[in-house]
């Protein structure tokens, strides 16, 4: 059965799904999307060392978006105004990355596969990867779950109940670097940040507490990424962008139906 | 007066900056809260109320001093200001059961010990200022505590909300036994509702009984007129059996109250 480029590619996109889809939910109630689009740009440098030093590219690319994460967080903690910080280090990092890429020949040509995924050439050795850090992502959450939602819901309340919110905030960072590492390969840089966020904003209007909005951003993750790889088999569209695409459409359409 | 009881909460000579050190936010403060006494710490804006509470509750670095808090001391906080995201869906109900998750039993009897029954199922986001405030205290009860500590409870309340809001808080404290600390601008009522008052300016400037601090001249020197009116109010509720009568209608701290 995997065999089958069409079932490991849907197999790849679902395990991806079960971690952005509670994350993904952080990333929205945090207002976290400009560090999530770091991350994954800083990833390109990622595949670009992976290349140079023959690393499996999940390494690398997940040890670039763990030090970028870490940059950020040093870089918040110091008092800088954030959103100035992301956009400096996101598009350093992209620029560097594609610096980096023209160094390594093999790579020129193939770039397009981590700037725009490429889930239809999945492995099954990716597989591997992509269920593995999605279940460490997912089961990181439920963990902490109670402790994450205190902190986003308010910070001087989580602190009050003995809870270190910068530690939470270390944690998501750091899950939201390992789903970097493992979604280029399926969605590419430009688009995980849509992996994440647009699912979970589609959730929002229907949701009352957090929990069913991480698990209807999770059904919604699922629905576009079956979608966006049928509508990839018959009309012959990218994959990835495809995916993206059917899940702005379920967004658009939950916002005409739940009206608020 | 009963015998004064261990503290809950002691500090000596706490000494607080957040930026320059030479300019302190707090300097040199004593404090110390015992159970079932209602403290109220006033003072001007930047005079580090908010930091007094932060540095009693161990969220802020100490430059000096310490803070001592009786073993397993249960604190329930309601911060200054708690902003909730609208992209957060969240229910009162889920909220009660943050971080620690709480029976639908105590959640309902909390809510309505509080004065809002039955909003279980309403959006935080959606709530007015003055329910919100009310679900915050509800969840701070929840936690039985033996100290509850509030920062500006009432801001964003009008008139008639703040009595009202002062009102239960002396409910509670009578049925819990929970010591209060809070901070607020509201100095009118809270000269009513408190055992001791503090007035800080970077340092405590005076404290003590409600009369006391009320005709202290730096109380008066740092709120000016309104520190007046205080003072007036303050003597006119404790003689008004005498005036009452005579003087047709009054807005005294009574007519207030009884709305």
């Amino acid at each position: 059965m995997l065999d089958d480029f069409l079932i490991r590619a849907a197999l790849a996109g679902l395990g991806l799904v079960l971690a952005t889809g509670a994350l993904g939910s952080f990333v929205v109630w945090r207002r976290m999307a400009y560090f999530g689009d770091s991350t994954a740009h800083a990833a390109i440098l990622g595949v670009a060392l992976s290349f140079a030093f023959s690393l499996p590219i999940y390494l690398g690319t997940l040890a670039v978006a763990v030090a970028m994460a870490l940059a950020v967080a040093q870089l918040a903690a110091r008092g800088q105004a954030m959103d100035t910080v992301l956009g400096v280090l996101a598009h350093s990092a992209l620029a560097l990355g594609l610096v980096g890429v023209s160094f390594v020949p093999s790579l020129r040509v193939g770039l397009d596969a981590f700037l725009f995924g490429d889930i239809l050439a999945v492995t099954r050795a990716d597989l591997a990867w992509i269920w593995a850090g999605a279940a460490a992502v997912l089961g990181l959450l439920i963990w902490r779950w109670q402790r994450l939602v205190t902190a986003s819901v308010n910070e001087e309340l989580a602190m009050a109940a003995g809870i270190d919110p910068a530690r939470e905030r270390l944690i998501l960072s750091l899950a939201l670097a390992l789903v970097v590492a493992i979604a280029i390969r399926l969605v590419g840089a430009l688009l995980i940040s849509a992996m994440l966020i647009i699912p979970a904003a589609a959730a929002r209007g229907f949701s009352a507490t957090p929990e069913r909005m991480a698990g209807s951003a999770t059904l919604i993750g699922a629905l576009s990424v079956l979608g966006g790889l049928s509508a990839s088999l018959w009309l012959d569209t990218p994959a990835g962008p495809s995916i993206v695409v059917i899940s702005a459409g379920i967004y658009a359409f939950t916002l005409m139906v739940c009206r608020r | 007066m009963t015998p004064p009881a261990a503290p809950l909460i002691r500090a000596t000579d706490l000494t607080v900056s957040h930026a320059e050190p030479d300019r302190p936010v707090l300097s040199h403060v004593d404090f110390h809260i015992a159970p079932a006494e209602i403290v109220t710490v006033v003072g001007p804006n930047g005079s580090g109320k908010s930091t007094l509470v932060r540095a009693l509750l161990g969220h802020v670095a100490l430059d000096s001093g310490q803070v001592e808090r009786a073993p397993g001391l249960r604190i329930g906080y309601v911060p200054q200001r708690v902003h909730v995201e609208r992209s957060m869906p969240m229910t009162v109900r889920r909220f009660l059961s943050l971080p620690r998750r709480v029976g639908n039993a105590d959640a309902a009897a909390a809510l309505a010990r509080t004065g809002v029954p039955g909003l279980e199922g309403r959006q935080i986001t959606a709530l007015s200022g003055g329910q919100f405030q009310r679900v915050l205290l509800a969840r701070a009860l929840l936690g039985d505590p033996q100290l509850l500590v509030l920062d500006e409870p009432t801001q964003g309340l009008d008139q008639p909300g703040i009595v009202a809001f002062y009102k239960l808080i002396e409910e509670v404290r009578a049925e819990t036994g929970a010591a209060i600390l809070m901070v607020s601008h509201d100095l009118l009522v809270v000269m009513r509702a408190s055992d001791r008052v503090v007035c800080l300016n970077g340092h405590v400037c005076c404290e003590g009984t409600p009369q006391v601090v009320s005709a202290a001249p730096a109380y008066r020197a740092l709120f000016g007129a309104e520190a007046q009116g205080t003072l007036a109010l303050y003597r006119h509720h404790h003689d008004h059996d005498h005036d009452h009568v005579a003087q047709g209608h009054h807005h005294g701290p009574r007519c207030v109250q009884d709305h």
